[in-house]
């Protein structure tokens, strides 16, 4: 049974500094593969609608016309799943976390492709028949 | 004598999550205590009906903080079982690598809060300090801090490379020391005894009647650890339950440290057998049957409990804790304790409320 068990660490610690970061000062270091917030290249985008239906929680909302994408960041669980199905990986993680908003619908992201809209084809099963 | 009635939580400085007793005391002592419990009732184990059974995992992992891991292990593993998917061996030791630094992370997290219970702060900063490591390991794995994500039926979600593995061990090598180093405080020092040693006991009969598992098993002399049943990976590696005989809060403390460095141990093992090959294999259909699944949590052993009939949504599933089947020995504690100890009996439990209130 001893007493000031705890100085050795104590000491030290006093003199090591703080362990904590000095955060608005040293920025934090994420990792490459940290989970912050979905992105999306909306020119490779080609509306498919596999990322809003993998979502768990039905937080992706894909539209054709006008090609449209859109996330709501306040109900997305960040589990990757919408990046990984992506046929295009026009998906992708980046390692920042979604700043804090004051309010709902400011967690609402949308995307909004500013290519000219093609005009209106037929569905692909047709053009491959016209084609051969 | 007078009987008084004293309201112990749900808000309580000792308690992190809320939990309610009654405790009916004559003098300081405690004659009875009537818990309450059910004040942050999610209903998750209803939500397997509405939700696909590979989106199920995502919530499986939100039971618990701490072990949210492990969750996600143990429905995973009654899943692939029902669906007869054999999991890569790869996928298998990577989950016990996670699985295993959740137990240390959890258990350095646990101490704190012990210390923190007893009243000495700089040992709880000293230990979330330690506990930080392990989170950064886990983002660097696996790109979260504490909901992991990595575990999905059929495997694991990412692989970790040969150095990053060798990384994990060698940065657990020096966690080891700095280890140590907390553990002579807790194992030592005279304050921490003075407080733990003989508070709370349970003997061995209570623990196996009353059905503890766990630390608190363990701390009473039960050789009860999950990990020896060989699930994932655990049975290629030695795995030894450790085993104190007291049963008071020391003891328990105890079990959770030598537990630590097992942990380390068989981390080390593990990365030293990992074999290569792929970590997930392609899930087709539907579960249709119904499995229990037994994990070795941090608190104790997990059950799940999945019933599938066949369609993309599962009929039942249900979790049993270990802190529900922990309840009725700390009553039986808190039977004829001192009022002062009551925070102490509480926290040796390692009560974790919202994985009782899934």
């Amino acid at each position: 049974m001893k007493l000031f068990t705890m100085m050795r660490t104590v000491s030290r610690n006093l003199v090591g500094g703080p362990a904590t970061l000095m955060y608005p000062k040293r920025e934090r270091v994420f990792t490459k593969i940290t989970r912050g917030q979905v992105q999306n290249n909306i020119d490779t985008c080609i509306s498919c609608g596999m990322c809003s239906r993998r979502c768990p929680t039905y937080a992706i909302v894909v539209s054709k016309k006008p090609k449209e994408w859109q996330i709501d960041r306040l109900k997305c669980c960040v589990c990757n799943l919408c990046v990984e199905i992506c046929p295009k990986k026009s998906l992708s993680m980046e390692n920042h976390y979604f700043p804090p908003v004051t309010d709902k619908t400011m967690g609402i992201y949308k995307l909004r492709s500013t290519a000219p809209e093609l005009p209106d084809l037929p569905s692909g099963r047709e053009v491959k028949n016209e084609s051969t | 004598m007078h009987k008084n009635i004293i309201p112990f939580g749900p808000q309580h400085p000792v308690l992190p999550e809320p939990i309610h007793f009654d405790l009916v005391t004559e003098d300081e002592k405690i004659i009875d205590a009537i818990p309450s419990i059910s004040y942050v009732h999610r209903g998750l184990e209803r939500l397997v009906e509405k939700r696909d059974y590979i989106d199920f995992v995502h919530i499986a992992d939100r039971i618990c903080g701490l072990c949210s891991f492990m969750h996600s292990m143990g429905y995973c593993q009654a899943v692939e079982q029902v669906m007869a998917v054999e999991v890569p061996e790869r996928a298998l030791y990577l989950r016990t690598i996670w699985a295993e630094l959740s137990r240390i992370h959890s258990h350095i997290f646990w101490l704190g809060v012990a210390a923190d219970a007893f009243g000495f702060e700089s040992l709880f900063m000293q230990c979330l300090r330690l506990r930080e490591s392990v989170l950064d390991i886990f983002e660097e794995t696996t790109g979260a801090r504490v909901i992991l994500a990595v575990c999905k039926v059929g495997g694991v979600r990412r692989d970790i490379d040969a150095e990053t593995l060798k990384g994990i061990v060698n940065r657990m090598t020096a966690m080891r020391s700095m280890m140590e180093e907390i553990s002579n405080v807790f194992i030592s020092d005279y304050s921490i005894q003075h407080r733990l040693s003989g508070v709370g006991v349970l003997s061995r009969e209570d623990a196996y009647t009353l059905g503890c598992v766990g630390p608190m098993a363990r701390a009473s002399g039960l050789h009860l650890d999950m990990r020896t049943l060989g699930y994932a990976a655990y049975k290629y590696l030695d795995v030894e339950p450790v085993v104190e005989s007291a049963g008071d809060c020391y003891a328990r403390c105890l079990v959770r440290i030598r537990e630590n460095y097992h942990s380390i141990d068989l981390i080390r093992q593990a990365v030293e057998k990992i074999p290569e090959g792929p970590v997930e294999v392609k899930v087709k259909g539907a579960p249709n049957g119904e499995y229990f699944s037994r994990v070795e949590q941090p608190r104790g052993e997990v059950i799940h409990y999945v019933k599938g009939n066949g369609s993309r949504f599962l009929q039942r599933f249900r979790v049993r804790v270990p802190t529900f089947s922990n309840i009725p020995a700390m009553i039986k504690m808190l039977k004829g304790s001192e009022l002062a100890d009551v925070p102490n009996i509480i926290l040796t439990l390692d009560p974790c409320i919202s994985c009782t209130e899934r």
